[in-house]
């Protein structure tokens, strides 16, 4: 048989494609169970580096058996125990952004969130204390200069306190948007308040350095303003009314009696209340 | 067709036929992913052993491929190996392969797998073009490991990731960092002066004006 012939060319370009198919396939298959792990251990790696629980010398399950994960229908603010479509182990939320059927319209065209459609259910994690749960950790991202942000924030029991944020993907300029993963900078946010005494949404990043005693100000990232905006109305829009503000809002009914007796942590009122 | 040594094929394309300094091929990667040692030297032995097998397997069949449609054949066969080694580093180093994201994938459509494949397995036996792909994945590795070095140690004041100049600012230390080392477009100074370099030393290599 010729080599330029035209049976030679079928022939070997079919046994080509079947022994590639082959090796690529087997590869992908025998490899997935150990990517499925890589992704589901940096996942909880990043909500515990976010509760500020992360050692390197503790194995991962046992740090992580204190923290419980709970599906929250933003919509309502209710946890949904069960969702037909929705299995809390291999839940996507970016895929589930994109689904008409699992996300909603974002109302209006929002300044500080440029996303037309967010997902409708969100994986919530509590870190399980003595008495009931001692941290919320709640997902959120928003866009950059380049990338989207995907990061974690932790809020102290209070619903008001940030515990730690932890920035778990994001292709930012490195050195500088890219910043937003410095352990360094991510430490500023431990201590302060997401909200002011009105109940808005007060935390943000500013330009230049942060009076470290302000409880709503985070320094900037040098030459990054507008990843730094992006930071600021991921904030703003998680945790507000269109985001995770009727789910906190019920939380904290829930803790009222807790609340009441201890005055200090009633500075965050309901957002609804405010509506017109 | 000129008999050509082991060695030559193995050693040459470091710096007598460097596939970046002197034929300026694989540039775009070498701007994305030498921000970093470590992604660097990931990205490299990438490269090595993708043009490495992909020689050999092309050479190996190379009698049989048809004239027609060889660039598909070598297309498929670089693909399948550039998915292989993908998919083992989101196996076995998963850090790493999340910064390089996109540019593992992306070997693919390097210049230098691709001309090394069509430009030299096609007419030389498997061995040599083993060596011949291990050798200019060792000449793309050099530069982008010497641009690496340059760009983290000026850029982020760390080697492989350890601090050495404590940097300026928050931090408290003295060494206040170039930016422009941390943008891909210091990489283009970077392998400017290399290629200056090497044709300093080798002027044999300097193109007639």
């Amino acid at each position: 048989m010729r080599r330029d012939s035209i049976s030679n060319t079928f022939l070997v370009a079919i046994c080509l494609c079947v022994v590639c198919s082959i090796i690529v396939s087997t590869a992908a298959v025998m490899l997935q169970p150990i990517q499925e792990r890589n992704r589901v251990r940096y996942r909880r790696r990043n909500i515990l580096i976010a509760a500020g629980l992360y050692d390197p010398d503790v194995p991962l399950e046992e740090s992580f058996a204190r923290i419980q994960t709970r599906l929250v229908d933003l919509e309502t603010g209710q946890f949904v125990d069960e969702h037909e479509r929705i299995d809390p182990l291999t839940y996507d939320p970016q895929r589930a952004a994109r689904d008409p059927a699992l996300s909603v319209e974002v109302p209006g065209r929002l300044e500080e969130f440029p996303f037309e459609r967010r997902e409708r259910y969100v994986l919530v994690h509590l870190v399980e204390g003595d008495q009931g749960w001692e941290q919320i950790i709640l997902p959120v991202y928003n866009r950059g200069l380049w990338s989207t942000m995907y990061a974690f924030l932790a809020l102290d029991a209070d619903l008001l306190t940030v515990r730690g944020i932890t920035f778990y993907e994001q292709e930012e300029t490195p050195g500088l948007g890219g910043e937003v993963e410095n352990p360094n900078w991510q430490a500023r946010w431990v201590g302060k308040k997401v909200y002011d005494e009105e109940g808005n949404v007060a935390l943000r990043v500013l330009r230049g350095e942060a009076d470290p005693d302000a409880p709503h100000q985070i320094d900037g990232l040098a030459g990054a303003t507008i990843t730094a905006r992006g930071v600021s109305g991921m904030v703003k829009f998680w945790m507000g009314e269109h985001g995770f503000g009727p789910f906190l809002e019920r939380l904290a009914e829930e803790h009222a009696d807790e609340l009441a007796a201890e005055p200090a942590r009633v500075a965050w009122q309901p957002a609804r209340s405010r509506r017109p | 067709m000129p008999v050509l040594k082991a060695r030559q094929a193995l050693l040459d394309p470091i710096f007598n036929n460097n596939p970046i300094a002197l034929q300026i091929l694989g540039i775009c990667s070498a701007l994305a992913v030498t921000v970093q040692f470590e992604t660097a030297l990931v990205m490299s032995i990438a490269v090595v052993l993708v043009t490495a097998f992909s020689s050999a397997s092309v050479s190996l069949i190379r009698t049989r491929i048809p004239t027609n449609i060889r660039i598909i054949v070598q297309m498929t066969i670089i693909a399948s190996l550039v998915i292989l080694v993908d998919q083992f580093l989101r196996a076995y180093l998963f850090e790493v392969s999340r910064q390089l994201s996109v540019f593992v994938g992306l070997i693919i459509t390097n210049c230098i797998v691709m001309g090394r494949a069509e430009g030299f397995a096609m007419k030389n036996n498997v061995w040599l073009s083993f060596l011949d792909g291990v050798g200019n994945g060792l000449g793309y590795a050099f530069i982008l490991l010497v641009v690496a070095f340059f760009r983290e140690l000026l850029g982020s004041g760390s080697l492989y990731g350890y601090q050495l100049l404590a940097l300026a600012g928050s931090e408290g230390g003295w060494y206040v960092r170039n930016g422009l080392m941390l943008l891909p477009p210091s990489a283009f100074f970077l392998i400017g002066m290399i290629i200056w370099a090497i044709r300093t030393w080798k002027p044999e290599q300097v193109e007639e004006s």
